[in-house]
């Protein structure tokens, strides 16, 4: 692929590259030890979060500063999202969808600054995410509803014959949640990123660069958007589960 | 090319010339790292946040409605105090108006009486003076009738007598008396 790039005079597509995860210090095998961009931009995730939450909160103020009306803000949103989709019962739970969210919000956000990193795009990063939800919420389902948990796939108002058709469908759909939880995340990011990259490419071309140009801006401001959305999707789709296990019955 | 054999233990993701070989999103090689990072991430930021973030915005944003709901309660009773005063307020001028108004009818009565009193009393000394000087009028009267009978009396003997006639005193009187009778 590179030698091809170069006999076309310029015109290099490389729109996975950015995707490489490489050492930080010196270029050796990457074990699963050793720290990589992706180290570095989750810790810098973290590092906002610090910012975000506990510096931008530190004055506890009646009438907050700025950053801690953010705080306060995201807060509020993700607070009202657990307890309208969970009931009162979902609110001690909400530290680990604030978590989540965070963390998926912070992550896309910093992938939108140039030359960075974005974990979110691997699909090693939100599978973990999203099976992790899968097997806490499935595990909590059996835990405080025992084999009752079971009745989420069985439809009790549909007529009887339709019923273990339903189940089937129900238990199919079931497995597919973690799947398409993580691979919706990754694949707007990466798509998003990609699709940047290769307008990027197109720039080298005087003739169309302003063409270029425009449509790296145009998918920016779309990322900007999908980054949100995404963000917001994975919670709410996590809230949904989680209800699901604190109330299986239909 | 040449450098093929350097780059080797990068992993067999990446050829020769640094670039990604497939998505790199499925090199094998590379997910144990990205996970263990991972999962290190999500407990650090679990931490901050269930530890101190959470627990402190929560504690401030139930203190601002604590106040809040403090300030409007605060508010509704300096309400309610304003109200009670000035009910208070109106209450006082409606006694005070009523107070007034029978003070100036206490007040009329009194005057009343005490002008009743006075003309009373006016009229008795106006009615003794009335009997006194009447009486006075009388014997005034009385005198000058005597006066007058006399005179009579005296100026009939007289012309009488320069008329020549031996007057008679008892006629006389007779006469007189008949004349004031009549």
């Amino acid at each position: 692929m590179a030698t091809e790039g170069k006999e076309e005079g310029g015109l290099v597509f490389h729109p996975l590259d950015q995707f490489i995860v490489k050492p930080l210090f010196g270029d050796g095998a990457v074990a699963w030890y050793t720290p990589t961009n992706v180290t570095l931009w989750l810790a810098i995730a973290l590092l906002c979060t610090v910012l975000l939450f506990v510096v931008g909160s530190r004055g506890r103020a009646i009438v907050p500063s700025r950053v801690q009306s953010i705080g306060e803000l995201i807060y509020g949103f993700i607070y009202k999202m657990v307890e309208d989709v969970c009931g009162k019962d979902g609110i001690k739970y909400f530290p680990y969808i604030m978590t989540l969210f965070v963390f998926i919000f912070l992550s896309n956000y910093l992938a939108l600054i140039p030359m960075s990193y974005s974990p979110t795009s691997m699909i090693a990063v939100t599978a973990i995410l999203g099976f992790g939800v899968f097997f806490a919420v499935t595990i909590l389902g059996f835990v405080l509803h025992g084999t009752k948990f079971l009745g989420l796939f069985w439809m009790s108002d549909a007529p009887v014959i339709l019923r273990p058709i339903i189940a089937v469908i129900e238990v199919i759909s079931y497995f597919v949640r973690p799947v398409s939880h993580s691979i919706r995340l990754a694949g707007n990011i990466m798509a998003g990123h990609a699709v940047i990259k290769v307008f990027a490419g197109f720039a080298a071309l005087t003739l169309v660069s302003p063409v270029a140009i425009l449509g790296i801006t145009a998918i920016y401001g779309l990322e900007v958007l999908v980054c949100g959305i995404q963000a917001y999707v994975f919670t709410i789709l996590t809230c949904v589960y989680l209800k699901d296990a604190l109330h299986p019955a239909h | 090319m040449a450098t093929e054999t350097t780059d080797a233990p990068v992993g067999a993701c990446v050829d020769a010339g640094g670039y990604a070989l497939g998505m790199p999103q499925l090199c094998a090689d590379w997910i144990p790292n990205q996970i263990f990072w991972l999962i290190l991430c999500l407990v650090a930021i679990y931490f901050v946040m269930s530890r101190v973030a959470l627990p402190r915005i929560g504690a401030v944003l139930a203190e601002r409605s604590g106040t809040i709901t403090n300030d409007i309660a605060a508010a509704e009773e300096l309400k309610q105090k304003a109200l009670e005063a000035e009910e208070a307020y109106n209450k006082a001028l409606s006694d005070a108006r009523v107070e007034a108004n029978k003070i100036v009818v206490d007040a009329k009565t009194d005057i009343q009486t005490k002008l009743d009193a006075q003309l009373a009393k006016a009229d008795e000394k106006i009615a003794a003076k009335t009997a006194e000087s009447q009486k006075a009028i009388a014997e005034i009267r009385a005198g000058a009738e005597k006066s007058v009978v006399e005179v009579a009396k005296d100026t009939a003997k007289e012309i009488v007598a320069s008329m020549g006639g031996k007057a008679d005193a008892r006629t006389i009187t007779a006469a007189i008396n008949a004349r004031m009778k009549g």
